[in-house]
């Protein structure tokens, strides 16, 4: 039980956040642990990124409870735009939050495949690239708990699976904890050790199977889900109406 | 060779474009160019205030910049206005008052023109002991805060998220503002010290390609607007305030050359 406890780097219970009289999403529990890859994923607007920045601290004003077990995070947004007015190369991002040697710029550059571009304008890259710079960012610091927002969105077919292949080694390396939020689920499947479906709430939460063979997960992904599908089948004690709130049977 | 006032207003004008060079970089960088001139525009009613109850110009500008900057953020969380307009209610209202205050003050001559556009007569011996100790302090503390108040300009979440406490930089950032406000009133006016704070900021940035040159080269552009300023409002008999920032324009459009070379070179 002791040492169950030290591998959990964050942990939420019944989170929310209500914004303009809204939930934006209610009553998420899930930790995350050491060594091991939580995946969110869900329908546009289901509070995947929203339970992401609880997580992370970014929202305040939340229901529930947050804890968190360690200060060394790496994040990568879902979104960065860089404004003209501000002159920043690779090499600058790179050490946004943190200062690092020269070796260690270039240790994470080259481990996504961008050592190329470190003296280049951030702004003058493509979206691929930039994801790439993000992702190394993020890991140049070796933190405990990575928290990755569509991290290989813009990416080339083979880069996103070398990529997703480089989360996987990196979070058995380092043994750190990932938060990952993806829509491509049949790489969620293969490279996840657990998969929370949000659609507003928790749908349905477990292995990478047990969640595929889920009901509302299938509900909520259709054809692209039955790919996963195998003979696991259970009851659901509730739908949803078309703007994600919940209907109980 | 020069009077004495000439030579105060050298030492204070290189005192104070050491000072705007990294702030106006930070202005430009996160959008905030109508907030400076919204503090400055208050700044006139910190001036009354201090002629009222006798205490020092730029404490009480300091004071009033403050208070003004706090109301705006408290303002922005708790009504739907929008930003700019916020702004242009809080900065006129100030400013409004201000002048309405001055009307009652008719035991004081007041030369309301030196305030507005800024006087290198009205530089004393103490201004410039308040603009180089509060200088070098607003330099000190914002290279303290200079990771986290970066981190949050590039982007806030990321700053947030990975512990930079990026709230608190940007608070301690307006306070910033509004010292450098405070010590610089006198010698650049309220209406143009924006002007101080912008043109050598966007005239560096034609010609850098990452922050720190940006903020070097600004640091020197602010130094050459106010030397050729001076001495041009020295030999010309101008206001100080308005030949410093005229300065600053010819320095910009020189950028500009350069900048579209270089667009050319790499096209």
């Amino acid at each position: 039980m002791e040492n169950l406890k030290k591998n959990i780097l964050v942990k939420l219970e019944k989170v929310g956040v209500i914004q303009n009289n809204k939930w934006l999403v209610k009553d998420v529990s899930l930790q995350i642990e050491k060594g091991k890859i939580v995946t969110l994923i869900g329908p546009n607007g289901s509070g995947k990124t929203t339970t992401a920045k609880i997580a992370l601290g970014i929202h305040k004003n939340i229901k529930g409870y947050v804890t968190k077990f360690t200060d060394k995070i790496g994040y990568v947004p879902q979104k960065i735009s860089i404004d003209w007015t501000l002159p920043i190369r690779v090499t600058d991002f790179m050490q946004l939050t943190h200062n690092l040697e020269n070796s260690e710029i270039e240790n994470a550059l080259s481990l996504t495949g961008v050592k190329h571009l470190i003296k280049n304008d951030l702004r003058n890259l493509s979206g691929g690239e930039f994801q790439r710079v993000l992702i190394a960012r993020a890991i140049s610091k070796k933190p405990d708990l990575l928290v990755l927002d569509e991290p290989v969105q813009g990416v080339d077919f083979k880069g996103e699976i070398a990529l997703y292949e480089l989360i996987k080694t990196i979070s058995e390396k380092l043994n750190c904890g990932i938060l990952l939020i993806s829509h491509d689920l049949h790489v969620v499947m293969t490279a996840t050790d657990y998969v929370v479906c949000l659609n507003g709430h928790v749908c349905c939460s477990g292995s990478p199977t047990a969640v595929a063979n889920n009901q509302e997960y299938q509900k909520l992904f259709g054809d692209r889900a039955s790919t996963i599908l195998s003979v696991y089948e259970h009851r659901h004690d509730h739908t949803h109406s078309p703007d994600g709130t919940v209907k109980n049977k | 060779m020069f009077d004495d006032f000439f030579i105060r207003a050298l030492i204070a004008g290189i005192g104070i474009a050491l000072v705007t060079g990294p702030l106006g970089c930070f202005i430009i960088w996160r959008r905030l160019a109508f907030f400076g001139d919204t503090l400055a525009h208050s700044a006139l009613l910190g001036v009354t205030l201090a002629f009222t109850f006798e205490i020092s110009i730029a404490l009480s500008v300091f004071i009033i910049s403050s208070i003004i900057a706090l109301i705006l953020l408290k303002l922005q969380k708790n009504t739907k206005l929008p930003g700019d307009a916020l702004l242009g209610l809080l900065a006129h209202s100030s400013l409004a008052v201000g002048l309405v205050v001055i009307g009652f003050l008719s035991f004081i001559r007041f030369d309301i023109m030196g305030f507005l556009f800024g006087d290198i007569l009205a530089v004393s011996t103490s201004d410039l002991i308040t603009i180089w100790v509060g200088g070098a302090l607003i330099l000190f503390v914002l290279n303290k805060i200079w990771k986290p108040l970066f981190a949050s300009t590039v982007n806030y979440d990321l700053a947030e998220a990975e512990g930079m406490s990026p709230e608190k930089a940007n608070a301690i950032f307006t306070v910033l503002l509004a010292a450098i406000i405070a010590i610089s009133i006198k010698m650049v006016g309220l209406l143009l010290i924006t002007g101080m704070f912008i043109m050598p900021a966007a005239m560096a940035r034609n010609l850098s390609n990452n922050p720190r040159q940006m903020v070097i080269i600004s640091i020197i552009g602010g130094l050459l607007s106010v030397l050729i300023g001076l001495f041009s409002s020295l030999e010309f008999n101008t206001a100080s305030g308005p030949s410093i920032i005229t300065a600053a324009l010819f320095l910009f459009i020189l950028s500009l050359i350069k900048f579209k070379k270089n667009s050319e070179l790499k096209q």
